[in-house]
């Protein structure tokens, strides 16, 4: 297998992006991505969306965007895993390096959110649970992840305050994110006492709707050494996915996320490394109570200690292991297609030392966590500063 | 966009009806709704056998933010209920203020109605649990 590095990076326009449609906010992010690594040609395209369909009318996205962006001919795939397909976007496109069907590949992730009502967009999103024993009966995301945090309560005693305290965080994180779609502090407070969606969880726990893109450029990394221009080369050290019992109803455990860990072992092991080694990670956050799980199964913490990582301070800027400094889906925002792709491009940014005001101070390791359902599919990366 | 197309309504019928569970012949593990596969052994035969429809309270939430299908229940208590069998079903917990939904609570499932298409579509039945 050989060796695969990231050697461009870019974003769209994050937000509720009213003037820029699916394939405009898709080619801003692949022209940032290669503009950055200083090429005008690639091998292959991914493409992560998770349901472009139900958003906006329109399939086939590769061969639809490899035309937008002028590269028609080049073969272009999307990739589908719920919340999970921009990872697995990332993914596939490691595999296609790494097995030498290409040098360059283009890996992506859109979603464009907001050409649909509320309902409409619920209704997609539910899409990703199982639609004749979960959203039949009535249950939402927000719901379902509602009922994980009743469990993580009472199993552990994690409390409402440390929910909380995740999106407080973030928000924190966010705040120093140009890039971020919600970039004001928030409390513990303003979280406990917002509108509830579905209880214990309140709006602020919630993630926001979001329309953007993201963009890497893969290259093999004897051609990323060549492109490097200076700048540190980010080398993918480990990639693991896993899959689980898609109903939440199905899971012997339902305070564990055994997706992650799996995934995360596979992601290690291939790396040579283990938790002990990450200086920092994005995680998916797409409710309060997901950071706290995820952290626990990635094995960033002890099982049950996840409540108490956020409101400790160790996973904050500034602690031990900072956990979402870009603001993660909570504050940055959550287009469910990107995410997976953004976590990189955030880690990449961290690992180049170019991330600003939120810089992890001798970010060498990093790791990224996205997952689809409640956590049904999980795809984990470890991206590291080549020697 | 509705999923109550009356195909796909009606061939839910043997487990939202008649409450029509599988268990496995290899390793004896109950699936409801029946399946090809048991996710347990792989094991591929099986016999028909009714659902226990006594249960308790695993966790719970209370939506106020409910789907399109949903909207006029709210706030509604929704939870995951394990049943005698061991057999786990999501489903709203009905006959009861929600807010004295409890984990550990003693349910039994009833037959209900649980969504319709507008005025003059498919109805479709299924299960809620009620207070035992």
């Amino acid at each position: 297998m050989r060796d695969v590095a990231i050697v461009g990076v870019g974003l769209s326009r994050w937000g509720e992006v009213w003037d820029a449609s699916l394939r405009t906010l898709w080619t801003e992010a692949a022209l940032a991505a290669l503009d950055d690594a200083g090429l005008d040609r690639v091998d292959s395209i991914t493409v992560g969306s998770m349901t472009p369909g139900l958003f906006v009318g329109q399939e086939h996205l590769g061969a639809l965007l490899a035309d937008e962006l002028g590269m028609a001919g080049v073969p272009a795939t999307r990739v589908e895993s719920a919340c999970a397909s921009g990872g697995v976007a990332l993914k596939v496109g490691f595999a296609e390096v790494a097995a030498g069907l290409a040098d360059i590949v283009l890996v992506t992730g859109v979603e464009k959110m907001t050409d649909v009502s509320g309902d409409e967009c619920t209704a997609a999103l539910a899409a990703a649970a199982d639609a004749e024993l979960e959203v039949f009966y009535g249950a939402t995301f927000p719901g379902l992840y509602a009922m994980m945090a009743r469990a993580h309560m009472a199993r552990w005693g994690t409390t409402r305050e440390q929910l909380a305290m995740v999106a407080v965080k973030n928000h924190r994180h966010g705040a120093l994110n140009p890039h971020a779609q919600y970039r004001q502090e928030i409390t513990v407070k303003d979280v406990i006492e917002a509108a509830k969606v579905a209880e214990p969880l309140t709006i602020l726990d919630c993630s926001p709707i979001t329309d953007g893109a993201a963009a890497l450029v893969l290259a093999e990394i004897g051609v990323a050494r060549k492109l490097a221009k200076g700048r540190p080369i980010v080398r993918v050290a480990g990639v693991g996915q896993a899959t689980d019992r898609i109903a939440l109803q199905s899971r012997a455990d339902l305070t564990t996320l055994p997706a992650t860990t799996l995934a995360a072992q596979r992601a290690f092991k291939m790396a040579d490394k283990g938790p002990a080694d990450v200086h920092l990670a994005e995680v998916h956050d797409c409710f309060t109570i997901a950071e706290i799980v995820v952290v626990e199964a990635l094995g960033l913490c002890k099982p049950g200690e996840g409540g108490c990582q956020a409101s400790s301070g160790r996973t904050a800027l500034g602690g031990e292991l900072p956990v979402n400094p870009s603001g993660g889906l909570k504050s940055k925002g959550h287009p469910v297609g990107a995410t997976g792709v953004a976590q990189a491009v955030e880690i990449t940014t961290q690992l180049r030392g170019a991330a600003g005001k939120r810089q992890v101070k001798g970010a060498r390791v990093g790791l990224t966590q996205n997952m689809g359902g409640t956590g049904a599919s999980t795809v984990v990366h470890i991206l590291e500063v080549a020697s | 966009m509705s999923t109550l197309n009356p195909a796909r309504v009606a061939r839910e019928f043997p487990s939202r009806y008649r409450l029509e569970a599988a268990r496995c012949d290899a390793c004896g593990a109950v699936s409801f709704p029946p399946r090809l596969v048991c996710p347990s052994c792989r094991g591929r035969k099986f016999k028909v056998v009714p659902l226990q429809p006594e249960g308790k309270v695993l966790t719970w939430t209370v939506i106020h933010v409910g789907p399109s299908s949903h909207k006029h229940e709210v706030p509604y208590a929704l939870a995951v209920v394990e049943l005698a069998d061991g057999v786990r079903i999501t489903c709203q917990i009905a006959d009861v203020d929600p807010a004295q939904v409890a984990a550990g609570m003693p349910v039994r499932l009833e037959f209900r109605r649980i969504q319709e298409d507008g005025e003059a579509g498919v109805i479709a039945y299924g299960h809620k649990a009620v207070p035992a």
